[in-house]
C-alpha cells in the first residue's frame, strides 16, 4: 500500500465531490432533509385525540364525566352533536377519530347505583391510535367508575375509604414516553446507512461508464490503494452528516444525549466504514451507475428502515424475521445509538453489538477489496 | 525493462483471444523490437484493441502467450504495468477536472518523486501546447489538446514502452500530424511504441506493421517490403480522358483483377502487369479513349491490403462452405 497512491485517489475524488452539485447536494443536504422529514413526520404519539360528543343526557352528571376526557390531554372535543348523522358524518371526514355517546338515562342509572352504558365509537383505519385511543377511554372509565363506587360507600358507610393497591409507574430512560426520543436516534442510523451507500456506490460504476477505469487498471495502482483512496473523501462527508445529525438531535429535536459522545463518533465511524464499504462493493459488481444505485437503495433503505428495530420492535417481529434481523448492521447501529443516547450505557453493555458492527465493516471491505480485478471482461 | 526482454518489447506467440462462441484474436504471433515504431493497423472489428489490452495486462488471454519487457502478460500483469504507458481509445482524462489536476493526479498514481514531478508536469503542459490552459478543465479542450495531454499523462513515468490504442481518431489532420511528430522524437529517446490505426497514412509512418484482418494477423514488416513483396499481383496506374467510362472497358480485358479510381486516373490490379499494359492500351485506343500514361507503380498501403484481404476471403470463404 502506497500513501502517495492513496492520497492521489482522494484527492481527485474530493474534487469530484466539490465540483458536481448534485452529489455535494445529495451527501449533505439529503440527510437533514430527511431528518426534518421523518423526525417530524415520524411520531407514533397518540395525544390530543379528536373527539365528538352526543351528550343526550345532557345532565350536569354527564357533563362532569365528558370534562374527564376535554381535561385530559390524550382528547380534545371538537364538537358536540345531537343527531346519529352529525356523528357519523363527524368520523368520516376525520374530522373526529372517536365518539363519545352519553345515554339518555345516563345521570338516573349512576345516581341509582345501577351499571350505565356509555357508547364509544373508535375509527379503526388507524388500529395503531384507535388501540391507544380505547385505551385511554377506558383508564378515564375506570377511574371515573371507582370514584362513583367510593362515593357511594363512603356514603353508606360513613368513613374514608382506603383503595387496596396503588399503582406507581415510573418510567426510565424516556420519562415522558416521546416518541421522537427513540425515533431521532434509530433515524441517524436509517439515514447513515442510505447515504453512505448511495454516495460510494456510484463511485466505481461512474468510472467504468466514463472509461477512465480502464486507464486505471493499465497503471500500477493496486485495487486496495484505489478503493481506501476512494472511502477517505466520503467518510469525512460521512462523519460531517454524524455532526450534523447529533447537532440536530440536539438543537432541533432535543433528544437527551445521556452517555459518551466520543463513543457516539467512534461506533458511527465503524458503522460509516462498513456502509461505505458496502456502497463501493455495490459499485464494483454493478460497473452502471442507474443499477449501483437501484441496488443501493433496494440493499439498504427497507431492510434497514423495517427490519433494524429501529421504528418496529424486533421482539415483536415473527420468529423468522427476527432471525434475518441479525444479518443488518443497522440492527446493531440503531442498538448502539438508543443505548449511548437514553440508557447512557457505554461499550460494557454495548460491547456485543459494537463487536458485530466491527465485524461487518471488516466483511464488507474484504469483500470490496477481493471484488475488484484490474481486468476488463 | 527486463533482462529477460532479449531486446524484445512484445513476443506474442499464438495469443488468442474468444468473447463466448466469437474469436475476436485468432492464434497471432509477432515480436517488436526494443524501440521501434510497431503500427497495427487494420479494420474497425478487427481484433486491434483487445490485442492490445491483453499485452496491457488488462484483459486475460483464452490462450498463447506473451510477454512485454520481459514479463509475461498472464502471470505477472502487475509488472508489465510498472513498463508502460497505455492511451486508450476513449480520452481517458477527468473531465471535471482542470490539466494540471488530472497531469497531478497520475503523477502520484505513478509514484513520481517529487523533486522530478514539477519538471515532468512542465514537460507534459509544454508538449501539449497547454500552458495558456493549465488552470481550465479538460471537458473544454479541444480533440487534439486531450489526445496530447492524454498521452502526457500516460507517460509521466517515462515508461521505456507506449501502447497507443487509435489515438489519433477524432482528431484534426494538423493536429495528427504534430502528434506524429511527438512520437517520432519519444521513439529517438529509445522508447518502443505500439500503436494501432486504420489510417493508411499513418501506417507508413510506422518501422514495422502488422496487419490485422478479423482476428488474424494476415502480414507482417516494414512498410517498403510490405509494398514490394507481399502482393502477387502487379499495379498499374491508367491516366485516360473519361477514367469512369474507361473503367468498365478495362473490367473486360483478360487478366485484370480490379480496376479502381484513384485520384485523377486508375488503379488496376492485374496478374502479369507487362501483358496488362498492352492490352489496356490497345483496348483504349480501339474504343478511342485518349491515353496519357499507362505504366506499373509501387502499389500503396491500401492496394496492398486491400489485396491481402481479398486472397485471405477466396481462401476463407470454401472453408467456410465446408463448415457448414
Amino acid at each position: 500500500m502506497k500513501m502517495l497512491r492513496v492520497r492521489a485517489v482522494a484527492r481527485k475524488e474530493f474534487i469530484h465531490i466539490i465540483r458536481d452539485p448534485r452529489s455535494l447536494g445529495m451527501a449533505i443536504a439529503m440527510p437533514m432533509l430527511m431528518l426534518v422529514l421523518f423526525g417530524y413526520a415520524l411520531t407514533l404519539d397518540v395525544d390530543r385525540v379528536p373527539l365528538v360528543v352526543w351528550d343526550q343526557s345532557g345532565s350536569h352528571v354527564s357533563r362532569e364525566f365528558i370534562s374527564r376526557f376535554s381535561g385530559s390531554r390524550y382528547f380534545s372535543v371538537r364538537s358536540y352533536v345531537s343527531r346519529y348523522q352529525e356523528l357519523e358524518g363527524a368520523i368520516d371526514t376525520g374530522r373526529a377519530l372517536v365518539a363519545l355517546v352519553v345515554p339518555r338515562d345516563f345521570a338516573g342509572r349512576v345516581e341509582s347505583g345501577r351499571t350505565a352504558q356509555v357508547q364509544l365509537i373508535v375509527d379503526g383505519s388507524d388500529s395503531n391510535t384507535a388501540t391507544i385511543a380505547m385505551g385511554y377511554a377506558q383508564a378515564i372509565a375506570r377511574t371515573y367508575s371507582q370514584e362513583v363506587v367510593l362515593r357511594q360507600i363512603q356514603r353508606a358507610g360513613g368513613r374514608t375509604l382506603v383503595m387496596p393497591l396503588d399503582l406507581r409507574p415510573r418510567v426510565w430512560f424516556n420519562t415522558e414516553l416521546e416518541s421522537k426520543n427513540y425515533i431521532v436516534p434509530g433515524l441517524i442510523a436509517v439515514i447513515m446507512m442510505v447515504i453512505a451507500a448511495l454516495l460510494t456506490s456510484l463511485t466505481v460504476a461512474r468510472e467504468w461508464e466514463r472509461g477512465t477505469m480502464e486507464q486505471l487498471i493499465s497503471t500500477p495502482i493496486e485495487g486496495k490503494e484505489l478503493i481506501l483512496g476512494k472511502l477517505i473523501p466520503y467518510f469525512c462527508i460521512g462523519m460531517l452528516d454524524v455532526l450534523i445529525a447529533v447537532l440536530m438531535g440536539q438543537f432541533l429535536f432535543h433528544i437527551p444525549l445521556r452517555g459518551s459522545v466520543p463513543l457516539l463518533f467512534l461506533m458511527s465511524a465503524i458503522f460509516l466504514a462498513g456502509t461505505l464499504s458496502l456502497g463501493m462493493f455495490i459499485s464494483i459488481v454493478s460497473k452502471s451507475q442507474l443499477l449501483a444505485t437501484q441496488l443501493a437503495m433496494v440493499l439498504t433503505f427497507l431492510p434497514s428502515f423495517l427490519l433494524s428495530g429501529f421504528m418496529y420492535a424486533i421482539v415483536n417481529m415473527p420468529k423468522p424475521l427476527q432471525l434475518i434481523t441479525h444479518v443488518i448492521p443497522a440492527r446493531y447501529f440503531v442498538a448502539l445509538l438508543k443505548g449511548i443516547y437514553l440508557k447512557g450505557v457505554g461499550l460494557e453493555i454495548l460491547g456485543f453489538d459494537a463487536g458485530l458492527l466491527a465485524v461487518f465493516s471488516v466483511v464488507m471491505a474484504t469483500l470490496a477489496n477481493r471484488k475488484f480485478k484490474k481486468k476488463l471482461e | 525493462m527486463n533482462a529477460r526482454s532479449n531486446g524484445k518489447a512484445v513476443v506474442v506467440e499464438n495469443l488468442e483471444k474468444r468473447f463466448g462462441g466469437f474469436v475476436a484474436v485468432d492464434r497471432i504471433s509477432f515480436e517488436v523490437s526494443t524501440g521501434e515504431i510497431f503500427g497495427f493497423l487494420g479494420p474497425n472489428g478487427a481484433g486491434k484493441s483487445t490485442t492490445i489490452r491483453m499485452l496491457c495486462g488488462i484483459l486475460e488471454p483464452s490462450s498463447g502467450k506473451g510477454t512485454v519487457a520481459g514479463f509475461d502478460i498472464q502471470t505477472e500483469p502487475e509488472r508489465i504495468k510498472s513498463q508502460i504507458g497505455y492511451m486508450s481509445q476513449r480520452f481517458s482524462l477527468y473531465e471535471d477536472l482542470t490539466v494540471e489536476e488530472n497531469i497531478d493526479f497520475f503523477s502520484g498514481i505513478y509514484r513520481i518523486p517529487p523533486e522530478k514531478k514539477q519538471e515532468r508536469k512542465k514537460w507534459v503542459i509544454e508538449m501539449a501546447g497547454l500552458q495558456e490552459h493549465r488552470n481550465s478543465r479538460t471537458a473544454i479542450l479541444s480533440g487534439g489538446w486531450k489526445q496530447r495531454l492524454a498521452l502526457g499523462c500516460a507517460i509521466l513515468h517515462e515508461p521505456p514502452i507506449i501502447f497507443l490504442d487509435e489515438p489519433t481518431s477524432g482528431v484534426d489532420p494538423i493536429s495528427r500530424r504534430q502528434f506524429w511528430n511527438l512520437i517520432y522524437e519519444l521513439s529517438g529517446k529509445g522508447v518502443t511504441v505500439f500503436v494501432t490505426t486504420h489510417y493508411m497514412d499513418e501506417a507508413e509512418y510506422c518501422d514495422r506493421l502488422g496487419l490485422i484482418y478479423r482476428g488474424e494477423l494476415i502480414a507482417s514488416g516494414p512498410p517498403a517490403v510490405l509494398k514490394t513483396e507481399l502482393m502477387q499481383e502487379d499495379v498499374l496506374e491508367v491516366l485516360c480522358e473519361r477514367p469512369q467510362d474507361a473503367m468498365g472497358e478495362i473490367e473486360r480485358a483478360p487478366g485484370i483483377k480490379e480496376v479502381a479510381l484513384f485520384g485523377k486516373g486508375l488503379h488496376v490490379v492485374a496478374e502479369d502487369g507487362d501483358a496488362a499494359v498492352s492490352a489496356i492500351r490497345n483496348i483504349l485506343d480501339d474504343r478511342g479513349y485518349r491515353t496519357d500514361r499507362i505504366e506499373k507503380i509501387v502499389p500503396s498501403l491500401e492496394d496492398v491490403f486491400v489485396s491481402l484481404i481479398e486472397a485471405h476471403d477466396r481462401l476463407e470463404q470454401p472453408q467456410e462452405e465446408v463448415r457448414r
